[in-house]
């Protein structure tokens, strides 16, 4: 039935005619442009549903696939589809946007039409970059994504939101521009955009690493890698609690879809000549990160650097394939690691989401994201400490939650690679807990510290609403990962048997 | 799927829901009640269930409840062993847990004064308490019930997070707020080689499910890896010290064994519940159930024996100068522990479950009996400040007495025929380190005497030393608090001497734990019988140790008191190395807590700030700024500069051209 209409098209133009039409009528009734904003949101997620349901599983083909001429002086197209890695990535942006708009709800008073028109616009871009099957629409999806971050920073952010915008711009724009030229150079090679064109391009080693290069630079800035990590902490720190939620649950995973859409199909033997370098990259993210996380005392910024550390895992899994290929004792493993890191984005999409949101419910009240601020919070609101205890443990991986999925996986499979490896990344299981656990402590327990926290409100409905579905979200993934490893099983096996084949 | 599998498993997990989220409306009776029967339910279909076992007439059980996942060919289930093994261990979770949950009942009664006034947290904190208690206990049976390594490091994971809960219970005390925090971590680091345990099963045998894994091992004995260089490990050996890294911080063992005394820091019931009877146990349960994996490694078996009777020896040393009435229950049972682990060190698995079980009860006993003397004392935990209980408290008292005496081993009490088993199969024992482990085990009894009567005699002997106003309100506690204790003081007798012949020697690990012959300790022991056993016993070295234990604590506790300060006071450098506890903690705080916060702040200001932000991305950014700003000088905007730039420009290439 609904195989007929132009899913992904309405799931990326709805949000984004939605967001101009809220534009338009401004901020006049600002309830009235709220309802709206959340209708839309909740419509878009409606339809977003109905790639699941009618998504075919058993088969690695894009689907959903829309195709139309864009620029034919260029063989450019508007070209739309999903298989099993992006479609989950979609349905992630569309459910996280909801809660960001009802998280705003009565928080954001200046400007809340545009504030929310902002966030509509950004989940369509951003669903039109996991849509987008040609490369140059891909690329102004991806630039597009800039601007209403870039506005959301630096319209609602914090007292420092000028460097901290600036310098997200620079960093992604930076990353990116070495990626359009990748994309231009192929272009000219194949003639055409098409990315799955790309995938079967052939293409020489030297030609391969310099692409490869290039888009490493563009999606280890997105992911992001150390050492390119250094705007994220800042644009988190200066971000409202929506732009940080947003930030951390999708746009990070923009980087990680590009490795397994672009690098690793593109170059599979420049993937495996520098496989090295990420493998490195990613351990230095679960190490090093999670020992600088330890000693922040800004907890958005704490969250920001646990997330460089939990995105390592995805970067490990993905490339880990190369080595488990190489290793002769390892038999299979490959799959679980990309599924790993696959379900490492979608967890981590709901619990760093729902970390920022709880940073949000106690700046909101408290305006200071200082630790030492704090103690003894859940004496004033017992139930936002139960999901704060909650979310810190799925921060932790414990098993149950969701965070223990990926990280899991990952660690079965990287020791398939190389012990150390599996060692390295392992080091998580008391890095993480230790530096999520002093936090909670610091914040929640212990006596109450101050006469601000004496005063503190428990959440409201509202607020309770949007922590208890992500809360939700975070246990079904935890207690039942099939559904969603299923939809992605045939897209990943068939995009390991192509890398498998060299392009020499 | 065997319904009944299912009903013991969520039957507390339903009741944990329960009081956790309707607690406010369902109110504190409502909260102990649905609790409590969901356990009894429980407690009482486990019973069924052993019995079945005893009379043989149930099959062992393993199927698959859901799946999990499958991801790469491996399948990962939720689903259920039950053997006869499982179905002792089910058994015994249930039933103390259902006597705590009563007990409870009695120790909570008044814990709204435990919380700061106008804590919000501290309203709804008695139906909290039984959510918790009722969560651990569906936590430990998803651990023992599972038949793969996924679910067991589910279950493993969870009590430990339960554990956190009830540590940190009291969440307005700073030492608790530590001590569960530290728990979890010193857990973490167990768990770390734990998982990477099960990496390495999942690699090399594809597989999680445990019948696979042991019907594959013996082909895989032999397999050699190399982890660092060319030097090649023994698979098993591998395999095997991974797992064992997460039982000893599980277990406690030294040196991961530092968690367990602070845990105290939560309220008594369930340190006997967590810290006593159950959670310390999955250690033990663990490496008894992955007996096919250790028979095939001697170095792990050797590695555990050594671990075991460290641990047995010198954490007893320690409960020897604690003057906290729980710190003391507490080493002993880090030391008991140790001795469990010794058993399976030495290939003794049945034994080791088999004190596992005992222990369970008496230990039980003795922390809810604390409790006890704890409630009449007005939470004053300080035996210094006791003495004299006995009068006032007869239950307690005799209750105490019975699980004193089976801690130390009294002939024909439970814990004398688990620790002898445990002793004579070292004492057969040929592997590398089973003499160390003989001397220490041996010796460890007389350290368990000693500090059990030292204890005994200080609460419940001796003149009354605390204040008026205490003394004066001293009265026993009430049934739902004594009722347990004689619940669990029955089997604290009987249990050993009724099941030895059976567990330990006779077939009931039959098929469950498999003993290579070359170790096969046990058989070797000779045993003739249960009434032999105890007479074999009666006069034998550990029970002349435990009675000079006894005495020389009733000659200094009781006739002589100025012995204990003078004996402190000429081995004050050994005094101050056992009050210090091995200078574990203080090493640990400077190495590990220190050393991380220090090479976070360096990583952080030299890496991130300095290295990268300030030289690389700022700097480029400097340095952008710097050249436009010598290249702006040239753009001045006047025409005359610009048309003096062209005749100078000129002027150069006409000579350039011109030459």
């Amino acid at each position: 039935m609904t195989a007929d209409w132009p899913i992904l098209s309405l799931t990326i133009w709805l949000p984004i005619i939605g967001g101009a039409l809220l534009l338009a009528i401004g901020d006049r009734c600002s309830n009235a442009s709220r309802w709206m904003a959340l209708a839309t949101a909740v419509l878009t997620f409606v339809i977003s549903i109905s790639l699941y349901c009618g998504f075919d599983s058993s088969t690695a083909q894009m689907q959903f696939v829309e195709r139309a001429p864009w620029i034919p002086v260029f063989n450019i197209e508007y070209y739309l589809g999903v298989d099993g890695i992006s479609m989950p990535l979609v349905i992630l942006t569309t459910f996280i946007t909801i809660f960001v708009i009802i998280a705003g709800w009565e928080v954001i008073q200046y400007k809340p039409a545009m504030y929310m028109a902002a966030f509509l616009i950004m989940e369509g871009v951003m669903v039109g970059v996991f849509a987008a099957l040609d490369a140059m629409l891909f690329y102004v999806f991806w630039e597009a994504m800039l601007i209403p971050m870039f506005l959301i920073i630096g319209i609602w952010g914090g007292p420092n939101r000028v460097y901290a915008t600036i310098k997200f711009f620079l960093y992604t724009f930076f990353g990116s521009v070495f990626m359009l030229v990748a994309l231009i150079y192929m272009y000219f090679q194949s003639g055409s955009m098409e990315i799955l064109a790309f995938h079967d391009l052939k293409l020489g080693l030297t030609e391969q690493i310099f692409i490869f290069i290039a888009f490493l630079l563009a999606f280890a800035v997105k992911v992001p890698m150390w050492p390119v990590h250094t705007w994220l902490p800042d644009a988190h720190v200066e971000a409202p609690t929506g732009g940080s939620v947003i930030l951390a649950a999708i746009m990070l995973k923009i980087g990680g879809y590009g490795f397994l859409r672009f690098s690793m199909p593109i170059t599979p033997d420049a993937s495996q000549q520098l496989d090295w370098l990420v493998i490195a990259m990613s351990l230095i993210a679960v190490v090093y990160i999670g020992f600088v996380a330890l000693v922040q005392q800004d907890m958005k910024k704490l969250i920001a650097y646990s997330s460089i550390a939990h995105m390592g895992f995805v970067t490990l899994g993905f490339f880990i394939v190369f080595q488990i290929a190489a290793n002769p004792d390892a038999s299979g493993g490959a799959i679980l690691g990309i599924e790993g890191g696959m379900v490492q984005m979608v967890s981590h999409g709901f619990i760093s989401a729902a970390m920022f949101l709880c940073v949000g419910v106690l700046y909101d009240r408290m305006h200071s994201r200082q630790i030492a601020d704090y103690g003894g919070v859940i004496h004033t609101m017992p139930v936002f400490g139960g999901f704060m205890v909650f979310f810190a443990m799925a921060n932790a991986g414990l098993p149950g939650t969701s965070g223990f999925v990926g990280e899991f996986m990952v660690i079965l499979a990287s020791f398939r690679a190389n012990f150390w490896f599996a060692f390295l990344g392992a080091t998580t299981l008391i890095i993480g807990a230790a530096y999520t656990l002093w936090m909670v402590k610091r914040v929640m327990f212990g006596n109450v510290a101050n006469d601000s926290v004496r005063n503190l409100q428990d959440i409201n409905r509202r607020e309770f609403i949007v922590l208890g579905s992500l809360a939700v979200a975070v246990l079904v993934l935890g207690l039942w990962p099939a559904p969603l490893i299923e939809v992605m099983d045939a897209s990943v096996v068939s995009l390991l048997e192509h890398i498998k084949v060299s392009k020499l | 799927m065997e319904k009944i599998y299912l009903a013991i498993a969520f039957t507390p997990l339903v009741g944990a829901i329960i009081a956790g989220f309707w607690g406010a409306r369902i109110g504190r009776a409502g909260a102990h009640w649905v609790t409590s029967v969901g356990v009894g339910i429980s407690a009482f279909l486990s019973i069924i269930v052993l019995l079945g076992f005893i009379s043989g007439h149930r099959e062992v059980f393993n199927g698959s409840v859901y799946t999990w996942m499958i991801s790469d060919g491996i399948t990962f289930e939720v689903g259920f062993l039950v053997d006869s093994l499982t179905a002792m261990m089910m058994a015994v979770v249930t039933f103390v847990s259902f006597c705590v949950h009563i007990y409870t009942i009695g120790y909570m009664a008044h814990d709204e004064e435990n919380w700061p006034a106008g804590s919000r947290a501290g309203t709804n904190s008695y139906q909290r308490f039984f959510s918790y208690i009722s969560l651990f206990t569906f936590s430990m049976l998803l651990l023992v019930m599972s038949n793969n390594f996924m679910q067991l490091f589910f279950g493993w994971e969870a009590v430990g997070l339960v554990s956190y809960l009830l540590i940190g219970f009291w969440s307005n005390r700073e030492t608790a707020i530590f001590a569960n925090m530290k728990a979890f971590l010193v857990n973490r680091v167990g768990d770390f080689g734990f998982l990477l345990g099960i990496a390495a099963v999942a690699m090399y045998f594809n597989t999680v499910d445990y019948a696979e894994v042991f019907a594959k091992a013996p082909e895989l004995a032999n397999t050699q890896i190399q982890i660092w260089g060319d030097t090649s490990w023994s698979l098993m050996t591998v395999i095997c010290i991974l797992l064992f890294v997460g039982a000893m911080g599980k277990s406690a063992q030294v040196p991961l064994h530092v968690w367990l005394p602070d845990s105290m820091e939560g309220p008594t019931p369930i340190s006997a519940l967590i810290h006593a009877a159950t959670m310390v146990t999955a250690g033990i349960f663990m490496v008894a159930r992955m007996s096919p994996l250790y028979e095939l490694s001697e170095t792990a078996l050797s590695f555990i024996l050594i671990i075991g009777a460290t641990t047995a020896f010198f954490t007893g040393l320690i409960g020897l100068v604690q003057n906290d009435i729980k710190r003391v229950v507490a080493y002993s049972t880090l030391s008991q522990l140790g001795y469990m682990t010794v058993a399976l060190g030495a290939s003794a698995y049945a034994a080791g479950i088999f004190h596992l079980m005992t222990h369970a009860f008496f230990k039980a006993l003795l922390f809810l009996a604390a409790g006890s003397v704890i409630i009449a004392m007005h939470h004053e935990q300080d035996m210094r400040k006791m003495g004299g209980l006995k009068k006032y408290m007869p239950i307690t008292y005799w209750t105490s007495l019975i699980g004193s005496l089976a801690l130390i081993g009294l002939p024909g009490f439970s814990g004398f025929f688990s620790k002898d088993s445990i002793i004579e199969a070292v004492h057969h024992s040929q592997i590398a380190g089973a003499g160390y482990a003989y001397l220490m085990v041996i010796l460890g009894v007389f350290v368990t005497a000693l500090y059990s009567f030292r204890m005994f005699f200080m609460v419940f002997h001796g003149e009354e030393r605390m204040d008026e106003h205490t003394k004066h309100h001293l009265h026993e506690s009430p049934k739902v608090v004594t009722v347990p204790l004689i619940m669990l003081a029955i089997p604290s007798v009987l249990i050993g001497g009724m099941t030895i012949s059976g567990v330990v020697f006779g077939d009931w690990f039959k098929d469950v734990i498999h003993v290579a012959p070359a170790h096969d300790v046990l058989k070797e022991i000779g045993f003739h019988g249960t009434i032999g056993f105890f007479f074999h016993g009666l006069f034998a070295l550990p029970t002349l140790l435990a009675a000079a234990g006894v005495g020389v604590a009733y000659m200094i506790y009781m006739k002589n008191p100025e012995i204990a300060d003078k004996i402190k006071s000429a081995a004050s450098p050994l005094y101050a190395l056992l009050d210090k506890k091995y200078f574990f903690d203080e090493l640990y705080q400077a190495v590990f807590a220190g050393g991380s916060r220090w090479l976070g702040k360096i990583l952080w200001k030299a890496g991130d700030q300095t290295l990268i932000d300030g030289l690389v991305v700022n700097g480029s950014a400097r340095s952008v700024g710097f050249f436009a700003g010598i290249i702006r000088q040239i753009q001045t905007g006047y025409l005359y500069h610009y048309a003096f730039a062209m005749i100078l420009g000129l002027l150069l290439l006409l000579a350039l051209f011109v030459n």
